[in-house]
């Protein structure tokens, strides 16, 4: 049978001792966040030493700012992907939505509080009709999202005219969350506070409920999450609703922070969002990585362009590092699926 | 057993020793099943009984309607004719879940396990357990813990002690631990019948060793396990009784006592016929 008595060879086999190599490839299995990490306490390490003021309370409050766009962002397209899909539609649905709000509070003469649900609930339907393409039509997420981003960039500009509205047309409602206070000149704003709740948020749900297991199981393998009863096609929709929902409430940090609603703003969100969940060890495969990962993604990003920009080197290298690191992260994913007991 | 549940073609039916098995009700009564798909007839009329605390297996050559009859008594496809029982009480299976609500689990050739889920998670998929208090009720926490300790418990019942850690992911396991978690999985929640297809069909000789003794655990433990296997000598080592289909029909139930491999794939080829004296003869 195979149950290993003592002494016999599988006995010594089961107890043999694992290559250094093995112990990294099994402990990135378990928490596929502590590459990026390393990444990014690393990085940290190197621009301070080589730039002091990088590490200054300031700074890194602003490098935490420029970061909350795009780590807002890139917790819907964490949902999407551990689910084996991909969302190309981030940035437009974010954009339509913010515009919409705007609008609808400046010419529309809404109330702010009804401009801002409007425009969430749009993004969270935009999002609902990507689920829907996906679900219903069983057509590819790239295909779908693909041809959204088309189709809600067009309507974002068309709606827009392709005019911005400054911020000081707009009710306090919208422009809040780029507001802030001070801890010892750490400035922190209300949008970078509500993006770590939604972190907050969203780790919980994704690690410590059924629904955030089903999305796991869905990303990994549909079928056999089916045959288990999970309610596979369901889940899928309402992950591309919630990412939706996500990136209407990203529009509305992103009207405090940029202090205006533009509706060319951020127009590579998608690939900045994709690269955040990438690097942050998060599998294109689905079914793999932690949210915390994209958070740390993000920061990556960010810390490389702040420190590569204040040490005065040409920003195409930080870009060059970026595409290294995205390669580096799908490489280290490939090699940790292979893991053996 | 009354002369209503006898069985048609069935030898003496009963292996020895274990008479009082077969003293029961069956739990799972098959009458007369038929189902056609156009102008194909993929059950001419079969019956099968399944009794608490055996292993039941079914063979046959493909297309002899294994995968059908399998099929109409796990809800996959609904039979055109014929009684479907449970305990004596008719039943009607609509869909899958329908027979997995009346204590009927199937664990499919390809598994339905999550590779990148632990063990204790797969086992609960789909039916995990919540923290008590407002942890649970409110914030949907779930009892990572409790549902780990009762995976583990109900790994041991089924007598396996190489898996020992529950947390470990579905795809660090080798091809028979999957079919451990598997069919663990199918043995917990109460479930009264256990249905097997081809369990053993990817596996060495090491670990399907392993498998089938945890079947003949199962069947130990109470349950009824129908073992669906091309694999002869699997068949006679775990089953209690063996069903042979042919060409739609059922050719008759045997025990490994009464007849050997070869006369049993006679039988399932039409190379010999089952007669009802066929035993004392």
């Amino acid at each position: 049978m195979a149950e290993t008595s003592p002494g016999t060879a599988a006995a010594e086999f089961a107890r043999r001792q694992h290559s250094p190599l093995q112990r990294i490839q099994h402990l990135l299995h378990g928490y596929p966040y502590l590459s990026p990490l390393v990444i990014l306490v690393l990085s940290f390490i190197v621009f301070t030493v080589a730039k002091p003021q990088f590490a200054s309370a300031n700074a890194l409050g602003i490098t935490v700012q420029q970061t909350a766009i795009v780590a807002a962002l890139a917790i819907g397209q964490t949902l999407v992907i551990l689910t084996a899909g991909i969302d190309l539609s981030v940035g437009a649905i974010m954009v339509l939505s913010m515009m919409v709000m705007a609008s609808l509070a400046k010419d529309g003469g809404m109330p702010g509080i009804l401009a801002l649900l409007i425009g969430v609930g749009l993004a969270t339907g935009a999002g609902l009709l990507n689920g829907l393409l996906v679900t219903r039509l069983n057509l590819p997420p790239f295909i779908v999202t693909l041809g959204t981003l088309s189709i809600f960039t067009a309507i974002a500009l068309l709606y827009s005219g392709g005019s911005s509205i400054q911020s000081s047309h707009l009710p306090d409602i919208l422009n809040v969350l780029g507001k802030g206070f001070s801890v010892g000149g750490f400035r922190l704003t209300w949008g970078v506070v509500l993006v770590i709740v939604m972190y907050l948020v969203m780790g919980f749900v994704l690690s410590q409920t059924a629904w955030g297991r089903y999305v796991y199981a869905v990303g990994d393998d549909p079928e056999s999450a089916r045959l288990a009863g999970v309610p596979s096609r369901r889940v899928l929709l309402q992950v591309y609703a919630i990412a939706g929902l996500i990136y209407g409430i990203a529009a509305w940090v992103l009207i405090g922070r940029a202090g205006a609603a533009t509706p060319n703003a951020v127009t590579d969100a998608n690939l900045q969002s994709i690269t955040a969940v990438v690097i942050g060890g998060t599998s294109l495969f689905g079914g793999r990585g932690r949210l915390v990962g994209t958070l740390i993604g993000a920061l990556i990003v960010q810390v490389f362009a702040r420190g590569l920009s204040q040490m005065g080197v040409d920003q195409q290298w930080r870009i060059l590092a970026t595409g290294v690191l995205v390669i580096i992260a799908v490489a280290i994913d490939q090699w940790i699926r292979k893991v053996k007991a | 057993m009354s002369a209503s549940t006898k069985l048609p073609v069935s030898v003496d039916g009963v292996p020895l020793g274990k008479e009082h098995i077969y003293a029961q009700e069956p739990i799972l009564s098959g009458r007369n099943l038929v189902i056609t798909f156009g102008r194909v007839v993929g059950l001419d009329g079969v019956n099968l009984d399944l009794y608490s605390g055996e292993v039941l297996a079914v063979i046959g050559d493909n297309g002899a309607g294994k995968s059908t009859l399998i099929k109409c008594l796990t809800g996959a496809y609904t039979p055109d004719s014929g009684e479907i029982t449970m305990n004596g009480q008719p039943v009607t299976f609509k869909r899958p879940q329908d027979a997995r609500e009346a204590g009927i689990e199937t664990v499919y050739q390809q598994l339905a396990v999550i590779p990148a889920l632990d063990i204790a998670s797969n086992l609960f998929l789909a039916r995990e357990e919540r923290r008590a208090g407002p942890l649970g009720s409110v914030l949907r926490m779930l009892d990572k813990g409790g549902m780990k300790k009762r995976a583990g418990e109900a790994v041991q019942n089924l007598g396996i002690q190489t898996i020992q850690n529950m947390g470990q992911a579905v795809e660090t396991l080798s091809g028979g631990q999957r079919q451990v978690v598997a069919v663990a999985r199918a043995a917990a929640f109460g479930s009264k019948v256990v249905v097997l297809d081809e369990p053993t069909a990817a596996l060495g000789v090491k670990e399907s060793g392993m498998v089938l003794k945890m079947i003949k655990q199962l069947r130990d433990n109470g349950l009824a396990v129908i073992l669906i296997s091309h694999n002869m000598p699997h068949v006679w080592e775990a089953a209690d009784r063996i069903h042979i289909q042919r060409l739609g029909g059922c050719a008759g139930v045997i025990t490994p006592q009464s007849h050997d491999m070869g006369e049993g794939v006679a039988i399932m080829t039409g190379a010999k016929k089952l007669t009802p004296n066929d035993a004392s003869a």
